[in-house]
């Protein structure tokens, strides 16, 4: 029924939506109806009240068989959030799902031209038309089902890393750690306590990578680096430099990105790098733990040192808040007359427990100084080796002059060096401020747009260890979906490459986002249709016109802008 | 009657056809003119599929894509910024005006913006007038320029260029060379002065055999520029000598080879 030789044997069937009065409070839908009638290869026409109803949608079915229908249009609202509906009703009907285009006289014509009855008809009319221009060209299309390797890749063991990890073993699937560094752990292996429990940072830790050794779905690799990603959801191909110069190879079904952040270093701000006792909060960490603090008289604490700039690192790095004031508390826990100032442009203490961390600080004697942006505080070395920290008091717009002897300086967590190589290897994206992209922020936070990659913890945007286990709990319940159902379908809309007109330029190759077109092995271009997208970028770029992009074809768009200027082709 | 223009609109998707839909959900109005073709990536608007719009007789021809940075499609729309770049000044030569092609960014969020660029560019397009190549008599001249630009849009060299704008200034070569932005620009200025001019002498060939003489006269363009292009053309198999009268070569477009 489907395969349609000829013009002639085209039926296309079009179901107008009333959509109460939405639609037909505007545009004149029996005329729209007759005028459907009057198009070419159109056998069937009728209005609904709701076609989206369950009596609309066996309305379709029942007339895709009474009329024999091979094309059905539903002239209505987006397809955006009606087309899946429609598709499998087609489908229920026998008709492949991509034999079915919908016009959209909804939201882009009767709410959008309420009070122009008249053009709004004309319009929908337009609309119409162009959609069964359209359709009178589809195609049906196959979705590729692919086979999916239960077992996922986790770059990075620290903290996040290893929690999604243990998430994923204990879920039966076997999962492959690669981390850098000779030792589990990552930056928590560097911090002293965790705010707001003063848990040592180790206990927590050691019980985590315990964990993670005893499991015996997790095969840990140390001191390791990778060297290459190929495939796709489900067929990733893997492979590790040893440090012995050989490469091993394994095959997973999705990557965990968990390759977390580092801290910067402020050279050259605030007399860093030059003063030995002006340090970072990092620094003083270590001192803490090592016990190696001697007892200072007086601690300028600088806040937003190097982040929330106007330019350059625009964004706030969340954790220094906490961490200076966590500092701040144990320093006057340790030395009760030891001076111990902050002086911060906001703070930024979120949620009940922060909250009370902050009250915590201030009654123990904590000074807080509002700066602001425009005028940054200024440290001077004195010939006595003490530091003169200038600040201009936001509130009180005065100068004050603090003498100390040990300033500590927040500085943010930025993006790793090496992340752009993960990046490049995996095709997935970094935000302008140099954190691993979400796919979309607010409704898939974990995924990348690619397919079975996903991010998790300080790779993503600066978080605390709570905010970076929470993540790394979702990531693995993401992780686990195309795992778990082991056969997966993916996208028809792909791009076709029409092997005698390649030349092998490669031009597409290089412009896929997605790395989803190679050249074989006799120098032609190959798309590997479960990575492609179907974005069509390669088949607008290519010289030689050789890549079609399936459902969205250049013959079909420029049959939709003929039909709407009234035209044949030129 | 007063003039109603024809807009054809290509949207994204993900960013622009949802911005469209959000003015519809808050009953944003705005001139009914716009017929709107859904595309997955603004970056798949083939500059052919473009300048064939135009010269259907459209008045005005929108693309939408994301924001820069908000691509579903990661940079897909940078591509289609590289591919206006080019496109405009190709256009630029046929003697339609290339404000009626317009690209803008509008996210799912800008219903409001949505509106607001439409109205903008209804009103332009009003104030321009019809198009040349609207209505029952298309202006020859311009129409001939427009399938010129086509020919030149869908050619090899235009395509490669800004197929490989971003790779040629971004990246190194295997030389560890790197193209500046500057010398790109030079170079697909004159890529496109080239590519169209050849396609004008290969539609005017294609009518009537012509000698150099003569297609430097109606091209007024030198004759020395005119053979150069000629020579180009021949290497190619776009043209052929068609025959000499007395010791002038007159020349004929090949329908093969193209």
């Amino acid at each position: 029924m489907e395969q349609v030789k000829g013009e002639e044997d085209l039926r296309i069937g079009v179901f107008i939506c009333h959509c109460g009065i939405n639609i037909g409070g505007v545009v004149n839908v029996p005329h729209l109806v007759e005028y459907a009638k009057t198009l070419p290869n159109v056998v069937y026409a009728e209005d609904n009240l709701y076609t989206c109803s369950s009596e609309g949608l066996s309305k379709i079915r029942e007339n895709i068989k009474k009329h024999d229908l091979n094309r059905v249009i539903v002239a209505s609202c987006t397809p955006r959030t009606h087309e899946p509906l429609f598709r499998a009703t087609c489908e229920e009907a026998g008709l492949n799902k991509y034999l079915f285009e919908m016009a959209n006289i909804r939201e882009h014509c009767s709410w959008a031209h309420m009070h122009e009855p008249e053009k709004a008809t004309e319009k929908a009319k337009d609309i119409v038309r162009m959609a069964v221009a359209k359709a009178r060209l589809l195609k049906p299309q196959e979705e590729p089902e692919i086979d999916v390797t239960p077992s996922a890749l986790v770059i990075g063991g620290g903290v996040s890393g290893m929690t999604a990890s243990l998430c994923l073993a204990d879920q039966g699937f076997k999962v492959y750690i690669v981390e850098k560094e000779g030792e589990l752990g990552g930056r928590l292996n560097q911090l002293h306590k965790l705010y707001p429990t003063l848990v040592n940072a180790s206990e927590g830790l050691n019980k985590i990578i315990e964990a993670v050794k005893a499991n015996r779905n997790i095969e840990v690799w140390t001191s390791k680096v990778l060297k290459q990603i190929k495939g796709f959801i489900g067929n990733f191909e893997v492979t590790v430099q040893k440090g012995n110069g050989e490469t091993a190879n394994f095959g997973v079904g999705t990557v965990i990105v968990a390759t977390g952040a580092d801290v910067l270093e402020p050279v050259g701000m605030y007399g860093y790098g030059e003063y030995d006792n002006v340090i970072t909060q990092l620094k003083l960490e270590q001192l803490l733990k090592d016990g190696k603090l001697e007892k200072p008289e007086r601690v300028v604490m600088i806040q937003c040192v190097g982040s929330r700039e106007e330019k350059g690192r625009t964004y706030c790095s969340r954790i220094c808040c906490m961490t200076a004031l966590k500092n701040a508390i144990l320093i006057k826990d340790m030395f009760p007359d030891t001076d111990v100032y902050i002086l911060f442009r906001d703070l930024q203490t979120y949620g009940g427990h922060y909250e009370d961390y902050r009250r915590m600080a201030q009654d123990r004697g904590v000074k807080f100084i509002k700066y602001g942006l425009e005028k940054p505080p200024e440290v001077i070395l004195r010939q006595n080796g003490r530091l003169d920290v200038n600040v201009c008091h936001a509130l009180l717009r005065e100068q004050i002059n603090i003498d100390t002897d040990l300033v500590v300086l927040s500085t943010p967590l930025i993006q790793r060096e090496d992340a752009r190589d993960v990046s490049r290897m995996l095709k997935v994206p970094l935000g302008p401020d140099g954190f691993f992209l979400e796919a979309h922020v607010k409704l898939r936070p974990v995924d990348f747009a690619t397919d079975g990659i996903y991010v998790c913890g300080t790779a993503h945007s600066p978080k605390d260890t709570s905010e970076s286990i929470s993540q790394a709990f979702g990531v693995a319940s993401r992780a686990a979906i195309p795992m778990a159902v082991k056969r997966l379908r993916t996208e028809a809309i792909t791009a076709l490459v029409d092997e005698n007109l390649c030349t092998g330029c490669g031009t597409c190759v290089k412009i896929c986002p997605y790395g989803a077109i190679v050249k074989d092995e006799r120098g032609v271009a190959r798309v590997t249709e479960v990575v492609c997208k179907g974005c069509g970028t390669c088949g607008a770029s290519c010289p030689e016109k050789a890549i079609t992009m399936r459902h969205f074809t250049d013959e079909q768009v420029i049959a939709q802008a003929l039909a709407a200027l009234r035209r044949e082709l030129a | 009657m007063t003039f109603e223009p024809r807009i054809i609109g290509f949207l994204c998707n993900w960013c622009s056809y949802a911005g469209a839909d959000l003015a519809g959900i808050s009953r944003i109005t705005y001139p009914t003119n716009i017929r709107i073709i859904r595309v997955m990536c603004s970056g798949r608007v083939d500059p052919v599929l473009l300048l064939e719009t135009l010269a259907n007789g459209a008045d005005g021809v929108m693309v939408m894509g994301c924001h820069p940075g908000d691509c579903h499609y990661i940079e897909g729309n940078l591509q289609t910024e590289r591919k206006f770049k080019m496109l405009k000044k190709l256009i630029a030569r046929t003697g339609l005006e290339p404000e009626r092609l317009r690209l803008e960014w509008v996210s799912a969020s800008e219903g409001g913006r949505f509106a607001e660029l439409v109205r903008d560019f209804t009103n332009q397009i009003k104030a321009l007038g019809p198009s040349p190549l609207s209505g029952e008599k298309q202006d020859p001249n311009i129409l001939e320029g427009i399938l010129a630009a086509k020919s030149a849009a869908a050619d090899f060299r235009l395509r490669v260029l800004v197929g490989r704008e971003k790779g040629l200034t971004e990246d190194v070569n295997v030389y560890g060379e790197k193209v500046s932005q500057e010398k790109f620009d030079e170079t697909m200025d004159k890529a496109i002065a080239d590519e169209y001019i050849r396609n004008k002498i290969y539609f005017l060939v294609r009518k009537e055999p012509l000698s150099v003489k003569e297609l430097s006269k109606r091209l007024d363009l030198s004759p020395q520029m005119v053979l150069r292009h000629i020579v180009v053309m021949r290497r190619r198999g776009m043209v052929a000598v068609d025959r000499v009268e007395g010791i002038t070569p007159l020349y004929a477009a090949l329908e093969v080879g193209r």
